[in-house]
């Protein structure tokens, strides 16, 4: 059982890391070019509380650079490296908590292995429009400046082992192309764009991801794949679908928490219902979650962190599996994965729980589960457009799935899926329910609007670049 | 709004609604433009792409072979309408108004395709001194939008994408 009073006590150092990241975060609002003496004081912040890490040298210097103004690429990177630094940290805190909380061990964090060199030209063209975004600063975005993003897109986007960097930067660029131009922002999304633009100058350095663009292999699974839910993230141009599952081996060892995941680029006008077709072929394991199939994996390659590297031939559709038998006999036992050392930002943290035995708390603007006396905000707004798992089902439900989030400095429920607290139903209700495909109405009519979009595109593009 | 300052997650963006693309397969709003491209009536291997610039409204239409559209000599085409009409369903009004920094922009209620076009013809625009060049430009957007279809799905994990969680109900 999940104590849930943990999740709602301080954590201790939080406040002063996130004091330095939203001081630091403040002088990107303003921009590096022309540094103010608030900035130069921002910059001060982020410097002293790193002052007792490795990096605590070069964070200083660079601090002092870009507040005189003249900060080169390689300060640049220092800061981001400080500020990820301080996220490193405070994930570190957030995950001990969610661990204790769960009663769950975790896997070590593997030692950082540098991956293989990437294009260094299209690294460099990246990182030179971060740098530009960041001296020019929210406040200084112009429609030029975020178009320039659109050229290095397209450089990246064909490179599979450059995708990470490609998408991150695509979505971002969307963000500061709808906000132009910067000086007319009301307000500004300083801790989230800070994030994106820190997370893009690390990517872009060479070594940063393997060359797959994800962790290395270090083991094959053979065993049974019990699927737990889908969480659905997508931009304007980008879906991903990540099915969380409890893999238990056939040779009876503990079982463990894994990952597996799927995107793909797309057109802004493919939505809701409309981006499972585009995923559903390359991952059985959609439509087996969405159906409540278990399925059998040999030999699957799997990293450190618990991602499965998906392989089809390395799979079959096992017998039918119902999530929340899962959740209560499988999960309990599970190991959780390790973070790579890249990753760890509170952003990142997913950590499956079951939750039952609550309350239903409605009188604030949102939904929030009352466990033995903690409230737990419930994140709805994370449900899928195009799912059955609604706010409302949400609301009404006795028992949930979800993952453990953490963000804005406390922590959320995203539901995977729910059981319904109506005697006369036991009707279990999943966000990725249609993964797989769908009989509803709505969900076909808009998986049909999908199809018909990618028609007449693939039909403009025969016509139009051929000639 | 501390919170939403203070957030890794919050949506900047809301996501585009869905439409029918038959007759205007391409509408954005990138570069302080409203601009598409919009499938002509007569002819299955011809476009127009059409714009409306933020602020002054200085518009454009012209074909993907760049000659000028007939219709939009004086004022806004028929191509334009229909483009701003796109605009509203993928984007809502409201959106495009605030873009286009039209006068509907300050009501209560989100405006219509119809008062958006009547909005910005009143103010009796002019055609863009650079329409060749912003046709070229917005109708290489056009065919780098279509190469997203090109491009091919992966099973590699893609952690970046937990700062871009599903927009969930569209508002």
């Amino acid at each position: 059982m999940m104590r849930a009073d943990l999740l709602t006590g301080e954590l201790p150092g939080l406040d002063e890391a996130l004091a330095a990241v939203d001081a630091f975060d403040q002088v990107l609002a303003g921009g590096l070019l022309r540094p103010q003496p608030a900035q130069a004081a921002g910059l001060t912040a982020l410097a002293n509380a790193v002052a007792g890490s490795p990096i605590a040298a070069l964070v200083a210097e660079a601090a002092e650079k870009a507040a005189a103004g003249v900060a080169g690429e390689e300060h640049l990177l220092a800061l981001a490296a400080g500020r990820t630094a301080l996220f490193g940290a405070v994930h570190d805190a957030v995950v001990a908590r969610v661990d204790e909380a769960t009663g769950r061990p975790r896997e070590a964090t593997p030692p950082f292995e540098p991956g293989a060199p990437l294009p260094a030209n299209l690294l460099a063209s990246a990182r030179a429009w971060l740098c530009d975004v960041a001296r020019a600063g929210w406040r200084g975005l112009d429609h030029e400046l975020a178009a320039g993003a659109a050229q290095v897109v397209s450089a990246l986007l064909p490179a599979p082992e450059l995708r990470r960097l490609a998408v991150l930067l695509d979505g971002f660029a969307a963000e500061l192309a709808a906000s132009c131009p910067g000086r007319t922002l009301g307000r500004i999304p300083l801790r989230r764009w800070a994030d994106l633009w820190a997370r893009g100058m690390l990517l872009t350095q060479p070594g940063a991801v393997t060359g797959a663009g994800a962790g290395a292999e270090t083991a094959a699974l053979t065993g049974r794949l019990l699927p737990l839910g889908v969480d659905l993230h997508e931009h304007a141009t980008a879906v991903h679908a990540q099915v969380h599952a409890v893999f238990e081996p056939a040779d009876g060892g503990p079982a463990r928490l894994v990952r597996a995941s799927v995107s793909a680029p797309k057109p802004d006008t493919v939505v809701g219902a409309g981006v499972w077709q585009l995923l559903r072929p390359h991952l059985s394991l959609l439509a087996a979650a969405g159906e409540g199939h278990a399925m059998e994996l040999t030999g699957m390659p799997v990293t450190d962190e618990g991602d499965l590297l998906w392989s089809e031939e390395r799979t079959r559709v096992d017998e039918s599996a119902d999530v929340f038998t899962t959740a209560r006999v499988a999960l309990p036992t599970v190991r959780a994965g390790a973070t790579a050392p890249l990753d760890r930002h509170p952003a990142r943290i997913a950590e499956p729980v079951l939750v039952e035995g609550y309350t239903v708390d409605r009188s604030g603007d949102e939904v929030a589960f009352v466990v033995g006396g903690e409230r737990l905000a419930v994140d709805t707004g994370r449900l899928p457009a195009a799912s059955p798992l609604t706010a409302q089902a949400v609301a009404g439900s006795r028992a949930c799935i979800g993952l453990l989030r953490w963000d804005a400095g406390r922590f959320l429920l995203q539901p995977l899926a729910v059981q319904s607290a109506a005697k006369s139903r036991t009707a279990v209700v999943q966000a990725g329910a249609w993964a797989g495909g769908t009989a509803d109405k709505s969900g076909a009519k808009a998986e049909k609007a999908a199809t018909d979009t990618v028609t007449v595109l693939r039909e403009r593009a025969g016509r139009l670049l051929r000639s | 709004m501390p919170m939403w300052e203070e957030s890794s997650l919050v949506r900047v963006v809301p996501t585009a609604r869905p439409r029918k693309l038959a007759k205007v397969p391409f509408v954005e709003l990138a570069a302080g433009r409203l601009q598409g491209v919009v499938s002509s009536g007569s002819d299955v291997s011809r476009v127009y792409v059409s714009s409306v610039a933020s602020g002054d409204f200085a518009f454009a239409c012209r074909t993907n072979n760049n000659r000028p559209c007939g219709g939009a000599r004086g004022g806004f085409c028929n191509h334009i309408g229909a483009m701003v009409g796109e605009a509203v369903l993928q984007y809502g009004g409201a959106r495009v108004a605030r873009y286009l920094q039209t006068d509907t922009a300050d009501g209560d209620a989100a405006p219509t395709a119809q008062q958006l076009a009547a909005a910005m013809s009143a103010a009796r625009p002019q055609q863009a001194a650079d329409a060749q060049a912003v046709t070229g430009q917005v109708f290489a957007r056009f065919l780098r939008h279509l190469a997203y279809l090109e491009l091919p799905a992966t099973t590699a994990p893609l952690p970046e994408m937990h700062w871009f969680p599903t927009a969930g109900a569209v508002a």
